[in-house]
């Protein structure tokens, strides 16, 4: 008996053995052939045509090869980074939503890079330095691009029913309500229950405070008074049927971008891409505005999305890893391609001054100031920290209000339900919350 | 002495077919048991954080007991989800089973010539990924770009009350061809003699249908019921790729689809893969269940055949 086991283990072994040796195969010397010191990187993102401002780098750095993995999206990624670390195979660089970085930095999977990031600080807004710091002294990200949140509308369609602008959310509903009544089949936006980001984004607006660290000890707010605000606002509209419930990035929903059923968003400063994919036949008849504000003569907007370039806590080239991603977000010349290839807003305040921001969008051509208004936007984008659950409460975002809105379309009950998901996954994690 | 040497002959026989079976038991063990193990043992594990939890080192993992299985068995969303797949596989087995055995029947009792593409298209939707053919159906329902729901007199096909029968439809669209298959076959199988005394009888094709035909395949029907409710308790293609189209569709829809938000958006593997090992027990009983309940008819009526 015991001989037969021995023999099973000893094939098992050696079955082991052939599967590791076979999967180190493609760093072969002849794939490699002057490879003495040479450094490989491996760089995952979702940033559109990202991989020609790669093949850049390499071009000009020859001792640091980055290879690049094209990814899904935000939350795919982030995902994947958190199975990948656990794993032990997480890439050396990779793109980090903001909103993502502490769950990151709460699972040991981004790298402090302080010391390689050196006085790279000068070249960010404090802001949006104050999102890789969390405040700190280390530096988990160099940061990439910043999603300040704006109001695009159809100009042409505003025009043909008599909309205006509206300037306050309150004057928003009153023209979501007119042209409703002109026409029962046009709305002015969706509520979607799919985009967590979009409605932290709204609520940050209005002066949202879900998370903040005091001693060793969360506090945890997600159904703070300015949320209700901003839930209270849109269910009201909802259950009066004057906007539509879809949720967005559905093809129904594209058709209603390309057809005039939606006209207007409330979104990011990345919006033109989007609208330039889904849309392409409205090109040149969008607008932009700042967002609607709570009370008049404010100035206020939040942020939906924007990113940084995280080194892996894994990786074995930290110093190369964080040079790329220096690079990658300071590089006059990279920072211009990447508005000009990956239509992002660029983080580098030296970059926003760029030339590459001198032009509108081609999308935007009858909007030649769409950068200037955008720069102007940017600036009044409120503070706001991210806990280390984020991914918690989105899922519980979309499920409560997808809820919410199959049953009727009252708000409350599902913020209650965010944060009680949120406060329940901290506990049971063995955070301190108040 | 010759005692001694015939019982190493015999031993050295005897692990002949062990040496055979080495390859499927490494592969099995490596491939089956040791996941299923790791499994089990991630499930009795929980993550444990000290401070705000932005150190590294702050996050550990700890031994949790049995505290997962205790969460999940009381978790309203995993019950929820439980009995929403209960509902979805009481509509899904029967009708699609149903199907099946009435187009194995029609092309069975049929000489027409149109068996053979008959047989052909209502096997083709099998043969189209469940993915795909879930993301056809939603365009389908999708009130805008669908040719079909004006039709329908504006039917909200992904309403709260009317998506559980629009995930079952695309179920049983794709499932009924290749369960219609094997029962075809089976029918088959029948020798013709049986049919020709049932008609020297004087028996109806009805009646040769219900009393020799059926009686038969009892054990193909049996085995198509065990595979139709494991995949129903383990429905998950559909409704994922139907969930970005709809409201009515939670990421907790299914208990699969709770496993894959629980392991994948919260992050957290450990009550993933108690609600995983949970999952599996009540599969394993379910279908063992089924099989004893109608085991002594299946069984017999093979004796008889």
């Amino acid at each position: 008996m015991r001989v037969k086991f021995a023999v099973a283990g000893v094939l098992a072994l050696s079955l082991l053995a052939t599967a590791c040796g076979s999967s180190g195969d493609d760093e072969s010397p002849e794939t490699t052939p002057k490879a003495q010191g040479k450094v490989e990187l491996s760089f995952w993102s979702w940033a559109p045509n990202i991989e020609k401002i790669v093949a850049k780098w390499n071009a000009s750095h020859p001792d640091v090869h980055v290879t690049f993995s094209q990814q899904a999206n935000g939350d795919d990624l982030a995902t994947k980074i958190l199975t990948a670390s656990k794993a032990g195979n997480a890439p050396d660089v990779f793109q980090a939503e903001y909103q993502v970085l502490p769950t990151y930095i709460s699972n040991n999977a981004v790298a402090d890079i302080a010391k390689e990031a050196g006085d790279l600080k000068s070249r960010f807004a404090d802001g949006v330095w104050s999102q890789v710091t969390l405040g700190g002294d280390a530096v988990y990200a160099i940061p990439q691009d910043s999603g300040p949140m704006m109001y695009y509308y159809r100009a042409d369609l505003f025009e043909k029913y008599g909309l205006k602008v509206p300037t306050t959310w309150d004057e928003f509903a009153q023209q979501a309500e007119i042209l409703h009544k002109k026409d029962p089949k046009k709305y002015l936006t969706n509520f979607s229950a799919a985009d967590a980001g979009w409605f932290t984004g709204l609520a940050q607006q209005a002066g949202a405070s879900w998370w903040s660290p005091s001693g060793d000890t969360w506090k945890v707010a997600v159904n703070d008074e300015a949320t209700r605000k901003v839930a209270g606002f849109w269910s009201g509209l909802v259950q009066k049927d004057l906007i539509d419930k879809q949720p967005s990035y559905t093809p129904k929903w594209n058709k209603a971008l390309a057809d005039g059923t939606l006209l207007s968003w409330p979104s990011a400063v990345w919006g033109p891409g989007v609208l330039a994919a889904n849309a392409p036949k409205t090109a040149g008849k969008w607008k932009i505005a700042p967002l609607p504000q709570w009370a008049a003569g404010e100035n206020k907007t939040g942020s939906w999305g924007g990113s940084a370039t995280a080194v892996s806590a894994g990786s074995k080239n930290k110093a190369a890893a964080a040079a790329f991603a220096a690079w990658l977000n300071t590089d006059s010349e990279a920072t211009t391609d990447l508005v000009k290839e990956s239509a992002v807003y660029p983080a580098a305040t030296s970059a926003q001054t760029g030339p590459a921001l001198q032009s509108a969008p081609e999308f935007f051509s009858n909007q030649p100031d769409f950068y200037t208004v955008a720069g102007q936007i940017a600036g009044t984008a409120q503070g706001f920290t991210f806990g280390p659950n984020v991914n918690v409460t989105y899922s519980a975002y979309k499920d409560a209000f997808a809820k919410a809105i199959a049953s009727g379309g009252a708000f409350d009950g599902a913020l209650d339900q965010m944060q009680t998901s949120t406060v329940d996954d901290m506990k049971k994690n063995g955070f301190k919350v108040s | 002495m010759t005692v001694a040497a015939s019982r190493r002959r015999r031993g050295r026989t005897a692990a002949v077919p062990y040496a055979f079976l080495t390859p499927a038991i490494v592969l099995f063990v490596v491939f089956c048991i040791v996941p299923i193990g790791y499994s089990v043992y991630m499930s009795l594990r929980k993550a444990q954080v000290k401070g705000l939890g932005l150190r590294p080192g702050d996050r550990t993992e700890v031994f949790a007991g049995t505290r997962n299985y205790a969460n999940a068995l009381k978790d309203p969303e995993l019950i929820h989800s439980v009995l929403r797949v209960l509902g979805y596989g009481l509509i899904v087995v029967p009708m699609m089973l149903g199907l099946a055995l009435l187009f194995a029947l029609l092309l069975d009792g049929t000489r027409a010539r149109l068996v053979r593409s008959a047989r052909i298209a209502i096997f083709l939707p099998y043969a189209i990924p469940t993915v795909i053919a879930s993301l056809m159906w939603g365009f389908l329902y999708l009130p805008s770009v669908s040719p079909i729901v004006d039709l329908l007199g504006g039917a909200d096909l992904f309403a709260p009350s009317t998506v559980l029968y629009s995930i079952a439809n695309v179920a049983v669209w794709g499932g009924t061809g290749f369960n219609m298959m094997v029962i075809y076959t089976s029918l088959r199988a029948i020798p013709s003699d049986l049919y020709e005394a049932a008609r020297i009888d004087g028996a109806s094709e009805l009646r040769i249908a219900f009393r020799i035909k059926i009686p038969l395949i009892v054990p193909s029907l049996v085995m198509t019921a065990v595979f139709a409710i494991i995949s129903t308790l383990q429905v998950v293609s559909e409704p994922m790729a139907l969930k970005p189209l709809s409201n009515s569709i939670i990421s907790t829809w299914s208990p699969l689809m709770k496993v894959y938000t629980d392991a994948f958006e919260r992050g957290d593997l450990y009550s993933a893969a108690a609600t995983s090992v949970l999952l599996a027990v009540a599969t394993l009983v379910l279908s063992f269940g089924f099989l004893r309940l109608v085991g002594d008819r299946a069984f017999a009526s093979e004796g008889g055949s």
